[in-house]
C-alpha cells in the first residue's frame, strides 16, 4: 500500500516540556516524525512550546507553532492552517492526552482534521485502565488483580478484598505520577487521595502489588495490514516495585527462554489487535512470576514512548521514523532498513551486544525529597551503554553518568560503603535507591550469595551472577597485587589475556590503576603495548548477517575494529552526557546543530554521546555516532580510533567541548590542547579562575560584586567581613548552580560552609560536593556579596578568531538576581534596561571576550542595581540559553559558533548567508520560563533559589510582554487566571514593592486575600483586603491559608518569604499551592509581569504565530 | 570466574579466531562446517536440531547459556552440531523451567564449546566468504588448519540417512494418519503435527510401496540435514506418491518436494540460520516473521510444475511452493517455530484443509 495521497497536511504535536517522566526522547522522536513526513511530501504543521528543541528549528517543520499546548490554542492553530490530520503518537503523554481532549471537546470533527497514528477509541482502551484490564479478559491475558476506585471510601473497601500490598495507579498520568505502593491501611488512605487528586479524571487502580516479580518490555509495531514485529524485548534489572524509567534496564531480555518470550511475544501482538492500534509503535509491559513463569500484562502505551527511544538506540531500528510513514499508509514491508539500505523494515532486529541503560536522578539537588525509589518516577535523565558483555556495558553505563565513579565500584568512591557495618550494608542492599548497586556489589564482595542477595533485592540471580564475576575479578586481582611486588609486575604477570578478561569485563583504566595502585597512565600504556586495544563495533539490527551502511559504533575488546577509513577531514563534537538538572536538552540542541552546520561545510563529523534521549545519538545527526561514556580513557580511544581511520591522507582536524556543558570542558584539559576547537582551555580555565578572573575585570575596568574564594568556614566568614551581607555562596566548576546558597549573617555562612566541607551532621563525607570534585585550593568556595533585588541580564555573544565580535541576545530575567538564572523566568527583548545601560552591557561582553581570545560562544552574566552593571561571571561556552535566543532571534548561534570554532569567520558566514548582515531586534517579545518538578517530590519547598531546579523550559511568543509571559505561563502548566482571589504573602522587606503589585490586581478587578499583617500594612496604604487569612497556628482567627487554597478559593498565589521570613508557612502555602495547581508565584516580579499579562489579555483575543512568520525561514 | 584454556577456531581459509575452551574436550578438534546463526534465544532447541548434523553452530548473541536447558526444549534425543562457538558462556543458569545449565548439558551431550570468541568478526567473516569447514579445540593452530581443511563439508552428502529414524514408529494425535518421512525431524514439528493426525513417523529410505500400505491421509515431509540433491531415493519415493496424496513439506522436504516437481537447488553462500527472517506470503501478500535453518534453496529460474507460494524478503530466496492441483505444498523455513516466532503456524491449518479434502490450501 503507498503512501496517502488524500492527506497535504499534517499537524504534529510535541510533548512541551521536559518534565520527569517526559524528556528529550520525544524531541528525537518528533523530529524523526517531522523530517520523515517532509520527505514524503506533506505540509507539516508542528506545535510544541519548547523551545530548546531540534523538532521547533524552523527548518524542521513547514510552520513550527512554539505555543501553549492547550485545547485553545491548538484550535487556533487548526483554524489558522486547516491540517487534514492530526498525528498524535510521537508526542508522548502530552500530546495523546491532548488530542483526547481535542476530541471530547469536538474540536477536531468541527475543523474535519482526522486523527492518524492512533485512533481514539485505541487510546482510550489502552490509558484508561478499566477498559484496558477488560480487554486484556477478553482475549484471555491476564492482569493484575485489581478494581477502580473514584473515592477515598470506594478505594479502602477494594483494599480490604484485595489484602496488602497494595500498588495504587492513577489513571491517565504519565510516569506513574500520583502511584505508590501501600502496606497498611494509613499508607493506603494517604496515596488514594493523592492518586485521586493526581489523575484527571479522580479515578485511581487500586491493584495487588506484585513487587519482586521480573519485569520485562516489549517494543512492537504494527501496520495497517496488520504486519507485527517486535523491535526489541527488554529486561529490567530491578524487579517489579520500581517505576520502569527508574529501573536499570537490559536488552535484550536475559533470562526467557524461547518458549517463554515467544509466548511473551504472542501476548504483545494479541493486545496490540484488540487494543486496536492500527499503525505505529507501542509498548507492552509484562510482569513474570520467576517462580512458575506465571505472565501477567502491566500496562501498553499506544504511543512512541521513553522505551522506544531507548529501543531505537539499542537495535538501530528507528521507530519513530517508521511509525510516521506507517501512520501514513505504508507497511513495514515497503520501508527500507535505515542501516543496511537493503532489507525491509519489515523484520526484528537482531542484537549481538548487551544494551544497559541507568537513569540518573538529582535528589542532591532537592533536599527534602527521600532518595527513595519507587512506583513513582524520579529519575531526570538516563545514559546508556553498550558492551558485548552485560558486565562490560554495566560497567561502560556506570561510568557514563558522571557521578564522580569509574564503574562497579573499584573506585576511590567505594571508601563510604567499606565503612558500613553488616547491618547497613544489607539495609542499604535492600532499598532500591539510586546507589543500591554499589551497595549490592559490595555485599557479594564482602560473601553474600547470590542466593541471598535475590532475597534481599530480588534482582534475579542472572544479573547478581554476572556482578559476582565482576567482583570476583577485582577480588582476585587485589590478591594478586598484594602478592606482587608492584601493579606494574601485575601487568606483567597478566600479559594480553589476562588483560584483555579484565577490560572484557568491563573495567576502566582507572578501576585497574586503583586496585592495582598503579596511575591510570601506566595502566593505559602497558595495555597498549600489550596490544589490548578497544575494538569498535557496528550497531547494524542484524547481528552482522547483512553489511552495515551506517556506521554506529561501540567499543569492545575484540579482534575486530570496524571503524572504515576515510580521508575527509573530521571534527569529533564531545555530547553532555546525560540529562540532569542543569545540563539538558538545551546543550544536547547546541551539539546536533554543530553537526548539521559542520557536515554542510563539508567535514565529516563524528558524535560522542552516551544519552539515549537525545538526538545527537540519532545515528543520522552525524557522519559517524560513538555510543560511549564521557571519560578520558572512553573519549580518547574514539580519537585514536578516528586518527587512524583518517590515514596519512586525511586528518582529525579538532574536537568540540565547548557546546555539551560541563562534560566536554572538564574533559578539555586532559586533552591534546592543539585538538580542541574554539576558545582555548587556557582561557576557559582563566574564566572560571577566581584570581584571575578578578584580574581581568579590574584590567578592563567591569564592576564586580565585591567578594573572595575560601577553603575553610572561618576564612569564607573572614570573607564576608569584609564584603558585607548577605553574601552568595557558591562551589567554583560546577554548571547548575550546584550548592549555591545566599546567606544573610554569620551563622549561615557558617552552616553553608560546613554542608559544603562535610562537616555537617548527616551529610555525607567530603560534604555535599563529594561527587562533583570537593572543596580545595584548586576549587575554593566563592564568597561573593549577593546584590538584592538587583535585575539580572544574560548575554549571549559569538567571537571569530579574526576578532570581531556579534551580540547573539540580551535578556533580562523576570525574577532578580538570586534565583538561579535557570529557574528564573526572562525576555528577549529586554524591557526595562535604557539605552545607556545595553551599551555598557554590550562593550563589557564584548571587551571580555576580546580578553579571554573567545572563538565561539560566550556567555556572560550581569547585575543591574540602580543603573549600575555588575558582570557576574563570564562562561566562555555553549549557555543554557542558546536554543531560546536562537529561537526568538530567528538566528542559529549554535551553527554559526560551530563554524567560527573552526575557522571560518563572521564575515564568511555572513556571505554564505548563515548569518544576517544586519541583526535588528526582534519584534515580537518572547519569554523563556522555566518547568518545575515539584510534583514530583511532594516534600521539597517550591520557593526559587540560587540552585537551579527546573527540568525544562517553554517559551511564549507575542507582540508584547504581558502576552508573552502569560502564554509562557500557561505553556508552563500555570495558566494565570483572569478574575478570582489573591492571596498575597510577602517578607516585611518586599511589602513596599508588593503594595504596587497588589495595587495592578485590583486595578484589574481581583480579590485579594492575606494575611494579618500584610492586609494591615495594605490597609493602611488604602488597599481593600477581601479576605483574612490565619497564619498557622492561629486557625481560630480565620480560616488558614492551607484549608482556603484547597477549598478552591484562591486562583494566585503570590509569596515571597526569603531570608529569615515566614519560612514555615511559606513552604505549607506553597506546598498546598502545587498540590491544588494554583499557580503561585514566589517573587514580586513575577508577579508584577503576572499582572502585566492578565491586563494585556484583557483586551485582546489569543493568537497564535508560527516562527516562520515572525523570524522568517532562516534557523 | 571460571578461567577457562585458550584455543581457537581455523577456518579451512586461514583464519584464526581466539577463544576458550569449555564444555566436552575431545582429544581430536571439533570440526565441521561453520554456520552462524542470530536468534537470540533458542539455543537448546538449536544445538539439539539434526538440521545441524555435520555442522558448527556459531552463535551471534553476546550470552549463551543465562535461561539454562530443559528436557522438554530437546528438538531431537541428541545434539547433533559437532560443536558450537559462542560469546559469553553463563556459569550459573537463571529460570524455573531450568534442570541442567548448558556448561553442564554440554558435558552430558559430549558438545564441544569455543567460548569468549569475537563471534562478530567470525559472522562477518562467514558472511564474506560463505559457510567454511573448521575446526576448534585447544590444539596449536597448524593442528587445526589441517583438521579444517580435512573436513568436508555438506556438499553432495546425504546426512539425513545419518540422522533419520531407523525404524518406524507411531504418535497418537488427531483424527487423521499422516506419514512423517523423517529426514531429522524436530520434535516440536512432530507436536504440530499431532494436533492433526495419528502420525507413522517412518526412516528417510522408505519406500512408496510401503507408505501406501500404511494408508495414510497424507505425507508430510521433515526437515533435515544437508544436500537435497545427495537424496535421490527419497525424490523417487515422494514423486511415486505426489497426487495420490496431500503433501506438505518443511525445510530439507520443501527442497525436496521442488525437485520432485522439476525444480533445482543450490546452496547459498551463507545460509538463512535465525529467527527474524521476513517472508511474504504471495496469496495474502501478509509479511511473517520466521525461524529459518538451511543452507540449501530452491532456484527461482527453474520452478518446473512448482508455484512459488512465499518469498524471503531479505533476499528474495524462494520460501514456498505449491502444486495446488497435485495437492501438495511446502516452505523453506520453520512454520512449527521451536525456537521462533509462532506467525507461520497456519500453514499446519492449511495442510489440516488439504487433508480434509478440500482441493487447494
Amino acid at each position: 500500500m503507498p503512501k496517502r495521497n488524500d492527506l497535504k497536511s499534517i499537524l504534529v504535536i510535541g510533548s512541551g516540556p521536559i518534565v520527569i517522566g517526559q524528556a528529550c526522547e520525544f524531541d528525537y522522536s518528533g523530529t524523526q516524525a517531522c523530517r520523515v513526513l517532509r520527505e514524503e511530501g506533506y505540509r507539516v504543521i508542528l506545535a510544541n512550546s519548547n523551545p530548546a528543541t531540534i523538532m521547533t528549528d524552523p527548518g524542521t517543520a513547514d510552520a513550527t507553532y512554539v505555543e501553549p499546548l492547550t485545547a485553545e490554542v491548538i484550535e487556533a492553530i487548526i483554524i489558522k492552517e486547516r491540517p487534514d490530520a492530526l498525528l498524535p503518537t510521537l508526542g508522548g503523554q502530552t500530546a495523546l492526552n491532548l488530542t483526547m481532549e481535542l476530541v471530547e471537546l469536538g474540536i477536531l470533527e468541527r475543523h474535519g482534521v482526522e486523527v492518524i497514528g492512533a485512533n481514539p477509541v485505541a487510546i482510550a482502551t489502552a490509558e484508561d485502565r478499566e477498559q484496558f484490564k477488560h480487554a486484556m479478559e477478553e482475549i484471555g491475558l491476564e492482569v493484575p488483580i485489581s478494581d477502580f476506585a473514584h473515592s477515598l471510601d470506594e478505594a479502602m473497601v477494594i483494599a480490604k478484598r484485595i489484602g496488602y500490598p497494595i500498588i495504587i495507579r492513577p489513571s491517565y498520568i504519565l510516569g506513574g505520577a500520583g502511584t505508590g505502593i501501600a502496606h497498611d491501611d494509613v499508607a493506603m488512605a494517604r496515596l488514594a487521595q493523592e492518586g485521586l487528586d493526581a489523575s484527571p479524571i479522580t479515578e485511581i487502580l487500586v491493584e495487588q502489588s506484585i513487587a519482586g516479580w521480573k519485569e520485562f518490555e516489549l517494543e512492537v509495531m504494527r501496520d495497517q495490514a496488520d504486519n507485527c514485529v517486535v523491535v526489541c524485548s527488554i529486561e529490567n534489572f530491578d524487579p517489579m516495585g520500581v517505576h520502569t524509567g527508574d529501573s536499570i534496564t537490559v536488552a535484550p531480555a536475559q533470562t526467557l527462554s524461547d518458549v517463554e518470550y515467544q509466548e511473551m511475544r504472542d501476548d504483545a501482538f494479541a493486545c496490540l489487535r484488540r487494543v486496536g492500534v492500527e499503525t505505529g509503535g507501542s509498548n507492552v509491559q509484562f510482569a513474570v512470576d520467576p517462580k512458575t513463569g506465571r505472565r501477567l500484562v502491566i500496562e501498553m502505551n499506544p504511543r512512541v514512548s521513553r522505551s522506544s527511544a531507548l529501543a531505537s538506540k539499542a537495535t538501530g531500528f528507528p521507530i519513530a521514523k517508521i511509525a510516521a510513514r506507517l501512520a501514513v499508509g505504508y507497511r513495514l514491508d515497503e520501508i527500507t532498513n535505515d542501516i543496511t539500505k537493503a532489507t525491509p523494515a519489515s523484520f526484528e532486529p537482531s542484537i549481538d551486544y548487551v544494551v544497559t541503560k541507568i537513569p540518573r536522578w538529582a535528589f542532591e539537588k532537592l533536599p527534602g525529597a527521600e532518595a527513595r525509589l519507587g512506583t513513582r518516577m524520579q529519575s531526570v535523565g538516563e545514559v546508556m551503554a553498550i558492551g558485548r558483555t552485560f558486565p562490560e556495558s554495566l560497567q561502560k553505563a556506570l561510568r557514563s553518568l558522571e557521578q564522580g565513579r569509574h564503574g562497579l565500584n573499584a573506585d576511590p568512591a567505594e571508601g563510604d560503603l567499606d565503612r558500613m557495618s553488616e547491618e547497613e550494608l544489607d539495609q542499604a542492599i535492600s532499598i532500591a535507591a539510586p546507589d543500591r548497586i554499589f551497595a549490592v556489589e559490595a555485599g557479594l564482595r564482602r560473601g553474600r550469595s547470590v542466593e541471598r542477595m535475590v532475597e534481599l533485592t530480588g534482582i534475579d540471580p542472572w544479573f547478581l551472577d554476572q556482578m559476582e564475576r565482576i567482583s570476583v575479578a577485582r577480588v582476585a586481582l587485589s590478591e594478586q597485587r598484594a602478592r606482587s611486588v608492584s601493579g606494574e609486575a601485575v601487568l606483567g604477570e597478566l600479559g594480553r589475556v589476562g588483560l584483555r578478561r579484565l577490560k572484557r569485563l568491563g573495567f576502566s583504566d582507572v578501576q585497574l590503576g586503583y586496585l592495582l595502585g598503579c596511575d591510570p597512565a601506566t595502566i593505559r600504556a602497558t595495555r597498549k603495548a600489550l596490544g589490548v586495544l578497544p575494538t569498535f563495533k557496528t550497531v547494524d539490527t542484524c547481528a552482522a548477517e547483512f553489511p552495515a551502511e551506517t556506521p554506529y559504533h561501540y567499543s569492545t575488546y575484540e579482534e575486530e575494529d570496524e571503524v572504515r577509513p576515510s580521508p575527509r577531514p573530521r571534527v569529533v563534537i564531545l555530547g553532555s552526557g546525560p540529562n540532569r538538572i542543569g545540563q539538558g536538552i538545551e546543550f544536547d540542541y547546541c551539539c546536533v546543530h554543530a553537526s548539521m552546520a559542520l557536515r554542510a561545510a563539508g567535514y565529516e563529523v563524528v558524535m560522542i554521546n552516551c544519552n539515549p534521549e537525545t538526538v545527537s545519538t540519532d545515528y543520522d545527526t552525524s557522519d559517524r555516532l560513538y555510543f560511549e561514556p564521557l571519560t578520558y580513557e572512553d573519549v580518547s580511544n574514539v580519537l585514536e580510533a578516528e586518527t587512524k581511520a583518517a590515514g596519512v591522507d586525511g586528518s582529525l582536524v579538532g574536537v568540540i567541548v565547548a557546546l555539551g556543558g560541563q562534560t566536554p570542558l572538564k574533559l578539555a584539559g586532559q586533552l591534546d590542547p592543539s585538538l580542541i576547537l574554539g576558545t582555548s582551555p587556557a582561557s576557559i580555565e582563566a574564566a572560571e579562575d577566581r584570581a584571575h578572573w578578578s584580574a581581568i575585570c579590574e584590567r578592563l575596568s567591569i564592576s564586580q560584586p565585591p567578594g573572595g574564594t575560601a577553603v575553610t568556614a572561618e576564612q569564607a566568614v573572614a570573607v564576608a567581613k569584609r564584603v558585607g551581607y548577605p553574601v552568595l555562596v557558591r562551589p567554583s566548576y560546577v554548571l547548575g548552580g550546584r550548592a549555591m546558597e545566599i546567606v544573610y549573617d554569620e551563622a549561615g555562612l557558617e552552616r553553608a560552609m560546613s554542608r559544603l566541607l562535610g562537616s555537617d551532621e548527616g551529610s555525607p563525607v567530603g560534604g555535599v560536593l563529594a561527587r562533583d570534585g570537593g572543596v580545595s585550593d584548586d576549587r575554593p568556595v566563592l564568597i561573593d556579596r549577593f546584590l538584592e533585588d538587583a535585575t539580572e541580564v544574560d548575554v549571549d555573544a559569538v567571537r571569530d578568531a579574526a576578532g570581531e565580535i556579534v551580540i547573539a541576545g540580551i535578556m533580562e530575567h523576570v525574577e532578580e538576581a538570586g534565583v538561579h538564572s535557570g529557574d528564573s523566568a526572562c525576555t528577549l527583548p529586554t524591557q526595562t534596561l535604557g539605552a545607556s545601560t545595553l551599551s555598557t552591557i554590550r562593550s563589557h561582553a564584548a571587551a571580555l571576550a576580546e580578553d579571554l581570545s573567545v572563538v565561539g560562544l560566550l556567555n556572560v552574566q550581569f547585575a543591574v542595581k540602580d543603573g549600575d552593571v555588575f558582570v557576574l561571571e563570564a562562561n566562555p561556552r555553549a549557555s543554557r540559553t542558546v536554543p531560546f535566543v536562537a529561537k526568538a532571534t530567528g538566528i542559529a548561534w549554535a551553527m554559526i559558533a560551530a563554524r567560527v570554532m573552526v575557522g571560518t569567520t563572521l564575515e564568511t558566514l555572513r556571505e554564505e548567508g548563515l548569518l544576517p548582515r544586519v541583526i535588528e531586534l526582534p519584534r515580537h517579545v518572547s519569554v523563556k520560563e522555566a518547568v518545575m518538578p515539584f510534583n514530583r517530590f511532594p516534600g521539597v519547598d517550591t520557593l526559587l533559589g540560587p540552585e537551579m531546579r527546573s527540568t525544562g523550559e517553554v517559551m511564549g511568543v507575542d507582540v508584547n510582554f504581558g502576552l508573552a509571559f502569560m502564554k509562557s505561563q500557561m505553556a508552563a502548566g500555570s495558566a494565570l487566571p483572569s478574575s478570582g482571589t489573591v492571596f498575597f504573602s510577602v517578607a516585611d522587606r518586599d511589602k513596599a514593592q508588593g503594595l504596587e503589585v497588589a495595587k495592578l490586581f485590583v486595578e484589574l478587578g481581583f480579590d485579594l486575600a492575606a494575611t494579618f499583617g500584610t492586609a494591615g500594612f495594605l490597609r493602611s496604604n488604602g488597599i481593600d483586603v477581601a479576605q483574612l487569612v490565619a497564619k498557622i497556628g492561629e486557625e481560630a482567627m480565620a480560616t488558614d491559608a492551607i484549608s482556603l487554597i484547597n477549598s478552591g478559593g484562591i486562583q494566585l498565589v503570590i509569596n515571597t518569604p526569603r531570608g529569615y521570613g515566614p519560612r514555615a508557612d511559606g513552604i505549607h502555602i506553597r506546598t498546598a499551592a502545587l498540590v491544588n495547581a494554583v499557580p503561585c508565584l514566589t517573587t514580586l516580579a513575577a508577579a508584577r509581569a503576572a499582572a502585566l499579562g492578565i491586563a494585556a489579555a484583557k483586551d485582546q483575543p489569543l493568537v497564535v504565530r508560527s516562527l516562520q512568520s515572525l523570524n522568517g525561514p532562516v534557523a | 570466574m571460571t578461567i577457562r584454556e585458550l584455543g581457537h577456531l581455523v577456518l579451512a581459509d586461514g583464519a584464526v579466531f581466539e577463544g576458550e575452551v569449555a564444555g566436552f574436550l575431545r582429544d581430536e578438534p571439533a570440526t565441521g562446517e561453520v554456520v552462524f546463526n542470530t536468534s537470540m534465544t533458542g539455543y537448546q532447541e538449536i544445538l539439539t536440531d539434526p538440521s545441524y548434523a555435520g555442522q558448527i553452530v556459531v552463535f551471534t548473541t553476546a550470552h549463551l547459556g543465562n535461561y539454562g536447558t530443559s528436557p522438554v526444549d530437546d528438538e531431537s534425543s541428541k545434539v547433533w552440531c559437532r560443536g558450537t562457538v559462542l560469546g559469553d558462556l553463563a556459569d550459573r543458569p537463571s529460570n524455573f523451567r531450568s534442570t541442567r545449565g548448558l556448561p553442564q548439558f554440554a558435558m552430558d551431550e559430549q558438545l564441544p564449546i569455543l567460548a569468549s570468541v569475537d563471534t562478530r568478526r567470525l559472522t562477518r567473516h562467514l558472511r564474506e566468504h560463505g559457510a567454511l569447514p573448521g575446526a576448534f579445540g585447544p590444539q596449536p593452530i597448524e593442528v587445526l588448519l589441517e583438521a579444517a581443511k580435512r573436513e568436508v563439508g555438506t556438499d553432495n552428502m546425504d546426512l539425513a540417512s545419518v540422522v533419520s529414524t531407523k525404524t518406524a514408529y507411531e504418535l497418537d494425535g488427531g483424527p487423521f494418519r499422516i506419514v512423517v518421512l523423517d529426514f531429522g525431524v524436530k520434535t516440536t514439528m512432530l507436536r504440530q503435527l499431532q494436533d492433526l493426525g495419528h502420525l507413522i513417523v517412518v526412516p528417510a529410505s522408505t519406500s512408496a510401496e510401503e507408505i501406501r500400505s500404511l494408508s495414510p491421509d497424507g505425507l508430510f515431509l521433515s526437515n533435515g540435514p544437508g544436500d537435497p540433491a545427495a537424496l535421490t531415493t527419497p525424490v523417487d519415493t515422494v514423486g511415486s506418491l505426489l497426487g495420490e496424496l496431500p503433501i506438505f513439506g518443511i525445510c530439507l522436504g520443501h527442497q525436496l518436494l521442488s525437485r520432485v516437481l522439476g525444480a533445482t537447488t543450490y546452496k547459498l553462500p551463507f545460509g538463512h540460520h535465525g529467527g527474524n527472517h521476513p517472508v511474504v506470503d504471495l496469496s495474502t501478500g501478509h509479511v511473517e516473521i520466521t525461524s529459518q535453518n538451511h543452507n540449501y534453496a530452491v532456484d527461482d529460474g527453474s520452478m518446473g510444475r512448482a508455484l512459488v507460494t512465499h518469498r524471503n524478503l531479505n533476499d528474495g530466496v524462494v520460501e514456498g511452493v505449491a502444486a495446488e492441483a497435485l495437492r501438495a505444498f511446502s516452505v523453506q523455513y520453520h512454520p512449527e517455530a521451536g525456537p521462533g516466532p509462532h506467525d507461520a503456524r497456519y500453514l499446519f491449518d492449511r495442510f489440516s484443509n488439504l487433508l480434509n479434502g478440500a482441493n487447494h490450501a
